[in-house]
């Protein structure tokens, strides 16, 4: 876009640049997935424009398919919004998601500004807050169980059974530990270093007969949530040819074959 | 039937379809987005070799699904499970009478499911009792995402719901076959959620109800809800093409599945026309779980065997060669298998 299109507006000499914006932006989760829509590529444009009282900002969402769950769909695009909003400098925020099934339903309520129950009217009940929760808890939950499983791999000696008394300080430190600690700090659990890993997000502990079980529960929902990641960053990049350079590689769940390399996959053996 | 290193697999297809979605047949961008959705499906998680042009995918006709089916495929006995997205498609996405005609046609190699919509009420229900009579269908498919005037979804927990499985019990239509998708009402909570399964389940244990794509994106929640219901299956619809392009994932899904829900109550599906059966069957027959995953034991050649198709057949009495048949598995560590012990998993 250009000055001569845009009327008044001008982008150079923005006062909020689309770097800004962009970093912005990277405070906004994908709720099931656990991830900045910035990592996930999901920002598909932004423009930083001047204009009057201050900086005009448009930016562009895009999804890995048309029919998204359109509650998170929307979820990402209004905190877009707000992120964006609360810059200092940002005078309009223009938030749209594009090729979705809801798009003019979920664009105009941002425009208007309706919130979550003016834009889907019967559909909406009360607030996606308690969605939100659900997801914080998954989030937790799959986090201690990469830090637990990490922990029995180093070690062949530890059992299943011993991961309920693990205390945060005999985590390793490293990506899994920093990331359980913050999705413990998400829900409002304790921080101190001999607080328990394995505990349900109202903070309590399994009974010793009760902890494989928890494990493997919490196990299945690592892999759900790694499963669906690295799926919906797939589906992105077939759905919008070049999307794979705006992606951050996504290590949890990772496999070789993504990149088409030729590593060997040892499988076992039947006896 | 498939054989390998002198084993021979009896193979059924659990969730094929036969639709139609040439732009003349869409009723809207819905329909063009939906088509849309299926076909970066199939590119995304295909191998390249396997990639049917946007044209082919469009619509193939039965010559096209028998060859590709059973042909090429495999495939001993393959089961329809039409969607029929009235909003999105003029004459409906799942070809109805096309896909009734060619299992009547063929009836040693293809059964008809058929769908219903519980938000049609009355009519609905004169409707189905209307079908069953000329199609004798003992499943049905639904899908729960369906959208219907202002409506955009229905739960399987709906009063209106339970009024059409009380009619399955009464017709004889044992095998509800669910398909979860986005799209709820009301939009507050998780739209994948399959907590509506698990209480229909509890309240007709006498029907099957096999989850299809093994509640993927809730694979957790699945298993979880299929260990307390021993009425509760899963279908491999969507979760099989990943043996390809993450097979570290696949192992997981199915390593998790046998664990929770037993080698007895999973099937295997191609979910055609997105994908093929030939090299899912091949892939699968020849797959193992990645030797640092020690948290599950391999893959049996007994259990590769009741996936593929045992499972299926014995649900649907489909004939399987005496020489084929398996015996159950025990129970699993995690939950019942009888219907007198649902739902004990879950108060423990």
């Amino acid at each position: 876009m250009t000055a001569a299109s845009t009327g008044t507006l001008e982008r150079i000499g923005a006062e909020v640049t689309e770097q800004d914006i962009r970093a912005a932006l990277g405070a906004v989760l994908d709720p099931e997935l656990d991830e900045p829509i910035t990592d996930l590529g999901f920002v598909r444009s932004v423009s930083a424009l001047t204009g009057p009282g201050g900086t005009h900002a448009i930016v562009h969402l895009r999804l890995p398919t048309s029919f998204c769950s359109p509650n998170f769909a929307y979820l990402m695009a209004s905190d877009s919004k707000d992120v964006i909003s609360a810059l200092d400098g940002v005078a309009r925020t223009v938030v749209e998601l594009d090729d979705h099934h809801d798009s003019d339903l979920i664009n105009a309520g941002l425009a208007a500004d309706a919130g979550y129950r003016g834009t889907f009217r019967h559909e909406a009940e009360d607030s996606l807050e308690e969605l939100r929760w659900t997801f914080r808890r998954k989030a937790h939950t799959a986090a201690m169980e990469r830090c637990l499983t990490e922990l029995l791999r180093s070690d062949p000696e530890l059992l299943e059974t011993d991961m309920g008394s693990v205390r945060l300080r005999d985590l390793p430190k490293g990506r899994n530990k920093d990331a359980l600690l913050r999705r413990r700090t998400a829900l409002g659990l304790p921080e101190e270093s001999d607080s328990i890993v394995l505990v349900n997000h109202e903070d309590h502990p399994y009974p010793a007969e009760s902890v494989p079980m928890a494990l493997r529960r919490a196990r299945s929902t690592r892999i759900s949530i790694d499963g669906n990641a690295h799926f919906c960053r797939g589906l992105l990049r077939t759905r919008y040819a070049g999307s794979g350079a705006d992606q951050t590689a996504r290590p949890e769940g990772a496999e070789a074959t993504l990149n088409r390399e030729a590593l060997p996959l040892r499988v076992k053996e039947n006896h | 039937m498939y054989s390998q290193d002198g084993e021979n697999y009896f193979i059924v297809d659990a969730h094929i379809a036969l639709w139609d979605a040439r732009p003349e047949n869409q009723r809207n961008i819905h329909g063009k987005q939906f088509i849309d959705c299926f076909y970066d499906y199939h590119r995304n998680l295909s191998p390249e070799s396997e990639q049917w042009s946007y044209e082919e995918f469009l619509y193939q006709g039965g010559k096209r699904l028998m060859k590709d089916v059973f042909d090429e495929g495999h495939v001993d006995h393959a089961i329809f499970q039409p969607a029929y997205l009235g909003e999105f498609y003029k004459r409906g996405f799942g070809q109805v009478e096309e896909a009734y005609s060619l299992a009547a046609a063929n009836p040693d190699k293809l059964t008809y499911n058929h769908c219903f919509d519980p938000r049609q009420g009355e009519a609905g229900l004169d409707r189905l009792r209307a079908d069953h009579e000329k199609m004798k269908f003992t499943g049905v498919k639904l899908y729960t995402a369906e959208w219907q005037g202002q409506s955009r979804g229905y739960k399987l927990s709906d009063a209106w719901t339970y009024r059409y499985f009380e009619e399955c019990r009464k017709l004889g239509i044992k095998n509800i076959h669910v398909h979860k998708g986005p799209t709820i009402r009301p939009l507050d909570r998780d739209a994948f959620d399959v907590a509506d399964v698990d209480h229909a389940a509890s309240d007709f244990t006498d029907l099957n109800f096999i989850v299809e794509h093994v509640g993927l994106p809730r694979l957790e929640d699945f298993c979880w809800i299929a260990t307390q219901e021993p009425n509760v299956h899963g279908g491999l619809a969507v979760a099989m093409p990943f043996i390809h392009t993450r097979p570290r994932y696949f192992a997981q899904i199915i390593g998790e599945l046998i664990y929770w829900i037993g080698e007895d109550r999973i099937q295997f599906s191609s979910d055609y026309a997105i994908w093929t059966p030939r090299w899912l069957i091949e892939r699968f027959v020849d797959f193992q779980i990645p030797e640092d995953m020690t948290e599950y034991a391999p893959l049996t050649t007994a259990q590769k065997k009741k996936i593929l198709g045992l499972n299926a057949a014995k649900m649907y009495n489909i004939p399987v060669p005496a020489e084929l048949q398996l015996p159950n598995a025990g129970e699993t560590a995690t939950g019942p298998r009888q219907p007198e012990r649902a739902d004990l998993a879950g108060v423990r």
